[in-house]
């Protein structure tokens, strides 16, 4: 075991990738010479050259249709989003072509691509650099969506991603690439659609990801335990594939459920996670499932009023107070 | 009167009597592949009205010049992409009749399997990267099969065609930025048909010498005339062998569709006159080449009647085995949405 930041375990991952496979390469802004808008690709061009780590202008919709295009024709590119607001300049090279082309073309081509960087809110960074995206991504057929919540996921699931033949959005944090967390020695995968129970308990399930495990789910289960309230956070890693299974284990358990996430609350992935458990679970709850979600707002600069935009601990506490009547 | 365009100033300029060095055989392929092209879209516009083709269907009547003389200066290995307007481009890199008119019907025999329909044509092994349906799109992908080329150290080229209307977004410049940045081996083919969907190119932008823009990335550039098959072909063959060396290349062909945008679009609306296209049809492509067939003693009027029966029956029996074939499967409506697929409820 090493104990690594964030950052360095997805460096290890594209590094141990790129060194395996030669199709694979990285492309973004500031990716070479500058090391990385926030150094996740340090030392990587000099590692590499400049024939596998390529500094791009800013042109977010030229290189994600530039990677797609290499995608289809064999190559397995690293497309980083200097945040995911930016990729919206992308969206249609991401939706029209990433997505869809392998049923286009009823099944000949295939894009294996990741598309990676921050999403979300940061600190005081205004409506345009703090919207999380993972309902976005996951509503579209085709995509594949992926988060993590620790270094050893990080790690384990990019590799994956990269190794993957469908286009990929791997979900980051500037906030948590700082954030140190153990990572096996040696080489791993972690299968996508398969989650995990991050703190395990028997009165309430927490369903997490992203930041927000560590930022909140955890934080708020230490709390709740202090009362007496034993919470198990669940982190399903992969929004899709979803796995569900672990989900519905957790409930058929504890029986009350919350969902924590930082995307707005009309038609969040909670409202889906929401759906499959009054599905599969309906009569294993004892409570309505409750949400905890941004505010259905864009984000405003100010502190205070970036603060009640965001869920915050004391939220997930409310409300699994709410779940379980006390 | 329309502004008739004709070849001028040419970066990649081609002495003329090359034209000459062509064989008959040449020729004669030329004549050949265009009338497939035209004798498809006429059947398809039949069907159409029969209601054997939904969606949209945008037909290459007129325009047969520019894909059948590109194409013809590319190698099998090189990488060919267009817009929905796609049936004659498929034709011309070798996806077979039967498989173009089974994609319209939606049939399993199509090209994309019924999956893509009149906009999606894509056939991996002759390397036709697709028909694509949203206007500049595709741009950034078929630069992106050039850095792939180049990425691999191979020498392998991308046509990527493209109508004036793209010339106005944001991916068509993207695209241009990046291929000259890099030294790409692409070929940007602005297929200038003059009107996007019904807006005449004067009303969209103040440089309408189309060609000109690629100076903005200092890349070379060229106008050909798109209804003269022998000069498409000629001045292809020049900017491929200079993409093939890294210099990308933008050429803006002039052309004509004789029918409207799409099937709900008459040949002649509002935005165009009657008269403006009686005005193209005398420059009509097949007519351009088969006059400088019979001109040359090429083609004798035997020998043209003997090929109009044989396209035409070819494409006749292309449709019957194309509606033979069945749709597909509903039980298959899960395929090809990934690769490595997700199946929904199931945990490892």
């Amino acid at each position: 075991m090493a104990n690594l930041s964030i950052r360095d375990a997805l460096n290890q991952a594209m590094t141990e990738e790129m060194a395996r496979d030669p199709m694979v390469f990285l492309m973004g802004e500031e990716v070479g010479a500058y090391n990385g808008a926030y150094k996740v690709s340090k030392g990587m061009l000099a590692q590499f050259g400049p024939q596998r780590v390529y500094d791009t202008p800013i042109t977010e919709g030229g290189f994600a249709g530039l990677g797609i295009g290499a995608a289809m024709t064999g190559l397995r590119p690293i497309i980083e989003m200097m945040t995911f607001n930016f990729a919206l300049q992308a969206i249609d090279q991401i939706v029209n072509n990433a997505a869809k082309m392998h049923l286009m073309s009823g099944g000949q081509f295939c894009i294996p691509i990741v598309f990676r960087g921050p999403n979300g809110a940061a600190h005081m960074l205004a409506a345009q650099h703090s919207q999380s995206f993972e309902s976005f991504y996951a509503q579209v057929p085709g995509l594949k969506v992926v988060t993590y919540s620790d270094a050893k996921d990080a790690k384990g699931l990019l590799k994956t991603a990269i190794r993957d033949d469908d286009p990929v959005i791997f979900l980051e944090s500037e906030m948590t690439y700082g954030q140190q967390g153990d990572v096996p020695d040696g080489e791993y995968t972690i299968p996508l659609g398969v989650g995990e129970v991050k703190r395990p308990g028997t009165d309430v399930t927490i369903i997490a990801w992203s930041k927000l495990v560590g930022q909140l789910a955890l934080p708020a289960a230490e709390e709740l335990a202090k009362m007496g309230i034993q919470a198990e956070v669940v982190d399903p890693r992969t929004i899709k594939p979803l796995d569900e299974e672990l989900i519905f284990d957790s409930v058929r358990k504890t029986n009350r459920v919350v969902i924590v996430e930082e995307n707005f609350k009309f038609c969040g992935v909670g409202s889906e996670i929401s759906e499959r458990i009054y599905n599969r679970c309906f009569d294993d709850l004892d409570a309505p499932v409750e949400r905890v979600t941004s505010h259905d707002v864009p984000m405003p600069y100010a502190h205070s009023l970036e603060s009640a935009v965001l869920p915050n601990v004391g939220r997930v506490i409310e409300a699994v107070k709410k779940v379980l009547y006390v | 009167m329309p502004v008739k365009k004709k070849a001028e100033a040419v970066a990649v300029e081609a002495p003329k009597q090359q034209k000459l060095a062509l064989s008959k055989q040449q020729l004669f392929h030329f004549l050949r592949q265009m009338r497939q092209i035209r004798s498809l879209e006429e059947r398809s516009a039949q069907a159409y009205g029969q209601g054997k083709i939904g969606g949209f269907c945008h037909l290459y009547i007129g325009q047969e010049a520019v894909a059948v003389g590109a194409v013809a200066a590319t190698r099998p290995d090189d990488y060919v992409l267009t817009t929905y307007r796609d049936h004659g481009m498929a034709l011309a890199r070798g996806i077979q009749p039967v498989a173009i008119l089974g994609e319209l019907f939606g049939r399993v025999i199509g090209c994309s399997k019924g999956r893509g329909g009149s906009m999606h044509m894509f056939d991996k092994q002759l390397n036709f990267l697709g028909g694509h349906g949203i206007v500049g799109g595709h741009i950034a992908l078929g630069t992106g099969a050039a850095f792939s080329s180049k990425y691999r150290g191979e020498d392998r080229v991308v046509l990527c065609f493209f109508g004036e209307g793209a010339v106005h977004n944001g991916g068509f410049h993207e695209s241009l930025n990046l291929a000259s940045l890099w030294g790409l081996p692409i070929v940007f083919v602005c297929e200038n048909n003059r009107y996007g969907m019904g807006t005449a190119v004067e009303r969209t932008t103040k440089v309408v010498d189309l060609h000109k823009k690629a100076e903005s990335y200092g890349m070379a550039h060229g106008i050909v005339n798109g209804m003269d098959v022998l000069e498409v072909y000629e001045q292809s063959k020049r900017a491929i062998a200079g993409a093939r060396a890294g210099i990308p290349c933008f050429l803006e062909m002039t052309c004509y569709r004789f029918r409207g945008h799409s099937m709900s679009d008459p040949v002649h609306s509002h935005y165009r006159t009657k008269e403006e296209v009686e005005c193209y049809r005398e420059q009509d492509p097949i007519l351009l080449l088969t006059e400088h067939m019979k001109n040359h003693g090429l083609i004798t009027d035997e020998e043209l009647s003997e090929l109009e029966r044989q396209v035409s029956a070819e494409i006749r029996a292309a449709m019957d085995a194309a509606l033979a074939s069945p749709e597909p499967d509903p039980a298959t409506v899960f395929d090809y949405i990934y690769k490595n697929p997700i199946r929904p409820g199931t945990r490892r």
